[in-house]
């Protein structure tokens, strides 16, 4: 699903450039569950926003999909998210003054798909993540792991191929950070391939496989006991 | 990208932000309404003070005055009166007159009119049917004086609107007599003017009037029209006729108390120039407010998408394409302007109808309003200005990077 070699990317501020990713080769395939590991300023953040085409590179190669993802235009990148992948982030990124139901729509509304339409497939994705209730409040009424399984549909209603999570946990407690673990991995079950950012180990142990992002580059990977469990 | 869906996006994101929506709107709408009211009202007073000229705009008016200089002998402080033969030099001399024509004014007073027992004092004008062409008037029934009825002394009369409403009532005045001064005078037409003080009077031939009120062939005023003459040309062919009555009447041209002269057409164009220019500086004035509204719209639109940064990334990151973003944009500008400038074009409007039929018509302000093409014009003007205003917020939400407006504070 993905594939990336001899990737290199820098951040230039003013006449300083930041050496980020300093050739990452990774495969990840389809179907798998990958977190990705590292301290604060190991590149795992620059890393996802690569593969979520949120961000271009600078050398190397890299494949989604079976297609090559390079120098895209902005409309084509958007195609691709779109098409895709799916996004779920630390501080959930839900539009404020929209209620759950149009939040978990607006990913159809880019695919063109018709308001009646859009609303009754996310009534399902809502109903999937057991917040069918709450489908018309608005996100400030709703508590961090409410919040995070509407970000979590939002992220699946488009049918994407791969969900990329950043730090998905950062923001909730402990009980609910393993609740959204278990929706992560009940939703890799049906196919998708799950990339799950994070620093917090235990987090990282819920998924098959751990890669270790230190300065740049990949340090280690190790499949997780969960794995063989499955294997 | 003009689908029902894109409406329901922005009317959904601007009925969620009411007061934002609402003074983005107020500072376009109040650009409109100052605008409309601004060209109406200069309309008002251009419509008024032109209405004075309800008069044939190129006729020319002499009369005589009071010698003020010694010229060859003779002592200042003699009466100048042209008569008949004065007509006649100035017909002879002077191809380009049209519609030349005396005038004697037998004002109210000592004339009184009655027909059978209804009286009034209006004022008598003895003329020349080519005076009916100068004083610009409409026939409203019959006919008007014609040279027959001059050639042969006829006593008939054309009268007045107002003539005709309070001597006749209802009656059809046509073919009856109204007695001027005890004198009958058949009335053979009456007629309207834009004027309506000078409906009130009654025209009969000169030539009868220098047989009865005023036996002679004195007349106090001369009267004619210039055709097509320019400004310029119309005051040579003023000065050479005023060259030509000094010479026969002998006084020295330079006197400017010896006899006066009205060139309308003059006084006309000065005017014209003077409200198109006052329009001109009203239109801009009115432009320029409604620019400020639209810069109004263009900041909060600036100040909408800075807040929105977040949200704009967030619709990138799942799949809004920069087109989508500069749509969203532009189309909530374009609406608010659109909207707003409508409703400021009503009350413009509508606020210059209630002036207009509440507020009598003076000489000065009449019938306020605006052009049906220029209120058209600044419909679209304002939404043109709508997509203008909303083109730079637009590209700079379209420029938000997902990983900049998304990376978590």
């Amino acid at each position: 699903m993905v594939e990336i070699s001899g990737l290199h990317k820098s951040y230039i501020t003013g006449t300083n450039s930041l050496h980020v990713l300093k050739g990452i080769d990774l495969t990840i395939e389809a179907g798998e569950m990958v977190s990705i590991m590292g301290s604060s300023g190991s590149g795992k953040s620059t890393l996802l926003n690569v593969i979520g085409i949120l961000d271009g590179y600078d050398k190397g190669e890299y494949n989604l999909n079976g297609k090559v993802i390079r120098d895209l235009s902005e409309k084509q990148a958007a195609w691709y998210r779109n098409q895709m992948i799916g996004f779920v982030f630390q501080s959930f990124n839900l539009i404020s003054f929209k209620n759950a139901l149009e939040n978990v729509a607006l990913p159809l509304y880019y695919q063109k798909i018709p308001r009646r339409k859009r609303n009754k497939i996310a009534a399902e994705y809502l109903e999937k993540v057991g917040l069918l209730d709450w489908a018309t409040h608005l996100p400030s009424e709703l508590s961090g792991g409410q919040k995070q399984r509407i970000a979590i549909a939002r992220a699946l209603i488009s049918n994407p191929k791969v969900i990329l999570a950043d730090e998905p946990t950062g923001a909730l407690d402990t009980q609910t950070s393993y609740e959204v673990m278990e929706l992560f991995k009940e939703i890799n079950d049906s196919g998708i391939t799950m990339i799950i950012v994070t620093h917090e180990k235990d987090i990282s142990e819920r998924t098959k496989r751990i890669i270790h992002l230190k300065d740049g580059f990949i340090e280690k990977e190790y499949k997780t006991k969960l794995s063989l469990n499955y294997a | 990208m003009l689908d029902l869906g894109v409406w329901q996006e922005i009317f959904s994101t601007m009925g969620k932000n009411k007061l934002r929506t609402f003074l983005t709107s107020f500072s376009v709408f109040w650009g409109i309404f100052i605008l409309m009211i601004l060209l109406g009202s200069g309309n008002g007073l251009k419509k008024g003070v032109m209405h004075n000229f309800s008069d044939a705009t190129n006729s020319v008016w002499m009369w005589g005055g009071m010698t003020s200089m010694a010229h060859e002998g003779l002592n200042s402080g003699r009466a100048i009166e042209f008569k008949n033969d004065d007509l006649e030099i100035l017909d002879r001399g002077f191809d380009e007159l049209e519609n030349l024509s005396g005038r004697i004014g037998l004002w109210g007073g000592e004339y009184h009119t009655n027909y059978k027992n209804e009286y009034g004092d209006f004022g008598i004008q003895a003329i020349m049917p080519g005076h009916q062409v100068t004083e610009n008037i409409k026939p409203m029934s019959g006919r008007l004086l014609n040279q027959l009825d001059m050639d042969k002394f006829r006593k008939v009369t054309v009268i007045g609107r107002i003539v005709q409403e309070r001597l006749f009532k209802n009656e059809d005045p046509i073919g009856k007599y109204v007695n001027i001064n005890g004198m009958p005078f058949l009335v053979v037409g009456v007629f309207d003017d834009v004027h309506e003080g000078e409906t009130e009077r009654l025209y009969i031939p000169l030539t009868v009037a220098q047989k009865t009120f005023r036996p002679g062939t004195a007349v106090n005023t001369i009267t004619f029209t210039t055709g097509n003459a320019t400004v310029a040309e119309s005051e040579v062919l003023i000065e050479e006729i005023k060259q030509k009555l000094a010479k026969k009447h002998g006084f020295n041209v330079e006197d400017q108390s010896a006899m006066g002269a009205w060139n309308a057409l003059k006084e006309y164009k000065q005017m014209l120039s003077l409200f198109n220019g006052i329009n001109i500086f009203v239109g801009i004035i009115g432009i320029f407010t409604l620019i400020a509204g639209l810069v109004g719209v263009s900041n909060i639109m600036l100040i909408v998408v800075k807040e929105r940064t977040k949200e704009i990334g967030i619709r990138k990151a799942i799949g809004a394409t920069p087109g989508s973003i500069i749509g969203l944009v532009i189309l909530e500008s374009l609406v608010i302007t659109a909207v707003a400038g409508y409703l400021g074009l009503l009350c413009g409007i509508g606020l210059l109808e209630f002036i207009a039929s509440k507020m009598p018509a003076s000489d000065f302000f009449r019938n306020p309003g605006v052009d049906f093409r220029v209120a058209i014009g600044a419909a679209l003007m304002v939404v043109l200005a709508g997509v203008i205003a909303g083109f730079v917020p637009a590209r700079r939400a379209a420029k938000i990077k997902p990983i900049i407006a998304l990376r978590d504070e």
